[in-house]
């Protein structure tokens, strides 16, 4: 599992580190949601942590990406502050999105995070024409679009795909098959059960790889980030991975298959990569557990700065429709 | 003043701004080789090439939404759509993705894309190609909707949206395209979104005429003018932001407000600026606020039968008429 490349201890034990950081910010949320302290939705990725974090780790502060309703794994993987996100989702002022956006709307500009999305595929086309600046500007970047099974079903997926393939663009059709959209099979929504080979159509590579093994995806996005920027143009990527918990909390689960989960857990992305990090022998149990200590104590933090966070005052409604000329105005 | 039309008003504009700006562009179906089907963007590939002047396929969810990506980064798309009608198949990006980006971002996505779009009938264009989408879209917070009446406003307030923040929908009317008019040359005459236009003073009724109705309304003032009756006709020019006070001060002077347009009656742009004014004239009315819109079925082929469905002079004069009968 440690890949192809003899990669520093720096890089694997912080693969491990965010990964665990993305589980522990769910249950976090779950649980803060359950006491009452969260309004919203949460659509948590638990079991997909391996696919965000592995995806990030390929990109620079500079590439952006586009996120889905099942995005703190992409925006946490992508350099984004808990503290920030928790606020937002417990909908204080003080939130990424001052309280206005909630879970499905996180986004941060100077990380390059163009935003989860409350749509599904709804953020795909962004992607597109990020990387067509990026390519208009000559700028060695790209453009990742997260996405689901379910979203490759949907029109902004093919859309924004043809778009690239048609203009050579520097992006990455990065799509989590999760097996589910909502609770609805992939096998009844679509006739192929690889969502890769849908690249073909577009003119660009399409290709598979486990999702749930960090280093696996890494690479896989570094390579296909290496040939956007050589002006090879897109390439899809789709990552085989499972989610742990519902579509939401509080989604009753009858669609899963007896045994599947149970299955799936045994390739849970976080033990398994722990162990690799300890059969590797560079790593002690303690270095690993002072990572897990770090963890739980950045989301200590995160979660008492939330709670101290002051709450919107109503007036803050009408801010931010518009830009400067017209800010605070509503027509 | 040197006189140009409507449509090389639209592409002055562009011009202007792609020479002063990098971040300009603009893409849509056939603007560059064809020149845009309505020739709006005619030899604008030549000056700036075909990655500023950029033929897209025929894909509008795509190419809108990839327009709302590139502004996210720092450019200032201008994308064109064809038709107005073309613009639900855009539906979410423009509807959920573009009119709230700034808003659920806590204010910090910036979004300035401008979204050109052909809009009205007739011509026998029938019922998906002949429709007025402007009140479709007022109903959305964060879209800004500009409808041009005249070459000087055209290029004036697409200078406007180019340069400004926020998004904008930004309607052409078809029946204007080849109209006339004195245009400045100034490269910095640009025209404030949210100012009227008195188009013609008068002292009975107010008629605000939007987009292609100003030039109807305007043969109806002259033809109730033998009859005595002084028309004051006013062209919002943006309908968001909506020029409530001009509107308001125009009808306290008149007490009779009568607002013209073409799309659908019901619940077309008109219906809102009624509403402002049930709520916040109504001391000063004399009688009915009127709308005149098309008649509430889709747009027909047959030229009897669309003429029959759109609003026309007479349906002004007519409306005008009534508070003296």
């Amino acid at each position: 599992m440690m890949g192809k490349s003899n990669y520093s201890n720096e890089f694997l034990q912080e693969l491990y580190r965010r990964m665990l950081l993305v589980r522990e910010f769910e249950l976090r949320a779950i649980e803060e949601r359950r006491q009452g302290f969260i309004p919203g939705f949460i659509h948590s990725c638990v079991g997909e942590e391996a696919t965000a974090v592995g995806a990030c780790a390929a990109l620079s502060k500079e590439d952006v990406i586009t996120s889905t309703h099942r995005g703190h794994g992409h925006l946490l993987a992508k350099g984004g502050d808990p503290k920030y996100m928790m606020a937002e989702l417990m909908a204080r002022s003080t939130g990424y999105c001052l309280g206005r956006g909630g879970s499905l709307h996180i986004s941060d500009f100077d990380l390059g995070i163009l935003g989860a999305n409350g749509i599904v595929g709804g953020g795909i086309p962004s992607a597109a024409g990020a990387g067509l600046a990026f390519a208009m500007r000559k700028e060695p970047k790209i453009a990742l679009a997260f996405f689901g099974d379910g979203a490759s079903n949907e029109g902004s997926f093919h859309e924004a795909a043809n778009l690239a393939g048609a203009w050579k663009l520097p992006v990455i059709f990065f799509c989590e098959n999760n097996l589910y959209g909502e609770g609805t099979p992939l096998s009844k929504a679509a006739g192929i059960s690889d969502i890769s080979k849908r690249a073909e159509a577009y003119g660009f590579p399409g290709i598979c790889v486990d999702g749930n093994n960090v280093i696996a995806v890494y690479e896989a996005v570094s390579e296909a980030k290496q040939r956007a920027l050589e002006g090879n143009g897109a390439t899809l990527i789709e990552a085989k991975t499972y989610r742990f918990r519902g579509h939401y909390e509080g989604d009753p689960q009858v669609y899963r298959k007896p045994g599947e989960m149970e299955e799936w857990k045994q390739r849970d992305p976080i033990p398994t990569y722990r162990k690799t990090l300890l059969d590797s022998g560079k790593f002690s149990e303690d270095e690993i557990r002072a990572i897990e200590a770090s963890v739980q104590q950045q989301l200590d933090e995160a979660v008492q700065f939330a709670k101290a966070a002051p709450m919107p005052q109503p007036e803050e409604a009408l801010a931010g429709v518009y830009g400067n000329d017209h800010d605070g105005l509503v027509f | 003043m040197r006189e140009i039309s409507y449509s090389e008003a639209i592409r002055e504009a562009m011009c202007e701004e792609m020479r002063r700006d990098s971040t300009v562009f603009l893409m849509g179906e056939d603007v560059g080789t064809f020149g845009g089907v309505w020739g709006v963007s005619a030899g604008m590939l030549k000056e700036f090439g075909e990655e500023r002047v950029r033929d897209t396929p025929i894909s509008e969810n795509g190419f809108i939404g990839a327009g709302l990506g590139a502004a996210m980064v720092g450019m200032r798309p201008i994308v064109e759509i064809m038709f107005a009608d073309f613009l639900m198949c855009a539906g979410d990006q423009i509807v959920n993705q573009i009119a709230k980006a700034r808003f659920m971002s806590g204010g910090k996505a910036q979004v300035p894309l401008t979204i050109r779009v052909m809009t009205g009938a007739p011509g026998s264009s029938a019922a998906q190609h002949s429709q007025s989408a402007e009140s479709w879209f007022m109903n959305f917070p964060g879209l800004k909707i500009v409808v041009p009446t005249n070459p000087a406003d055209a290029k004036g307030l697409l200078k406007s949206a180019i340069r400004g923040e926020d998004p904008v929908i930004f309607f052409e009317h078809k029946m204007l395209y080849g109209d006339k008019g004195p245009v400045p040359e100034d490269d910095d005459f640009v025209v404030p979104f949210g100012k009227a236009r008195i188009v013609r003073e008068g002292s009975d009724v107010t008629i605000i005429a939007i987009g292609e109705m100003v030039k109807k309304s305007l043969k109806a003032a002259d033809q109730l003018a033998e009859e005595g009756i002084s028309c004051e006709v006013i062209d919002p020019r943006t309908l968001v932001p909506l020029d409530k006070e001009s509107i308001i001060r125009s009808v306290a002077k008149t007490s009779r407000a009568v607002i013209a347009y073409e799309a659908h009656k019901r619940a077309g742009p008109g219906a809102e600026i009624a509403a402002v004014l049930a709520e916040e004239a109504i001391e000063y009315l004399d009688g009915p606020i009127y709308r005149i819109g098309a008649k509430n079925v889709p747009i027909p082929y047959s030229p009897i039968l669309e003429n029959d469905v759109l609003p026309n002079v007479e349906d002004i004069t007519r409306a005008v008429k009534a508070y003296w009968s």
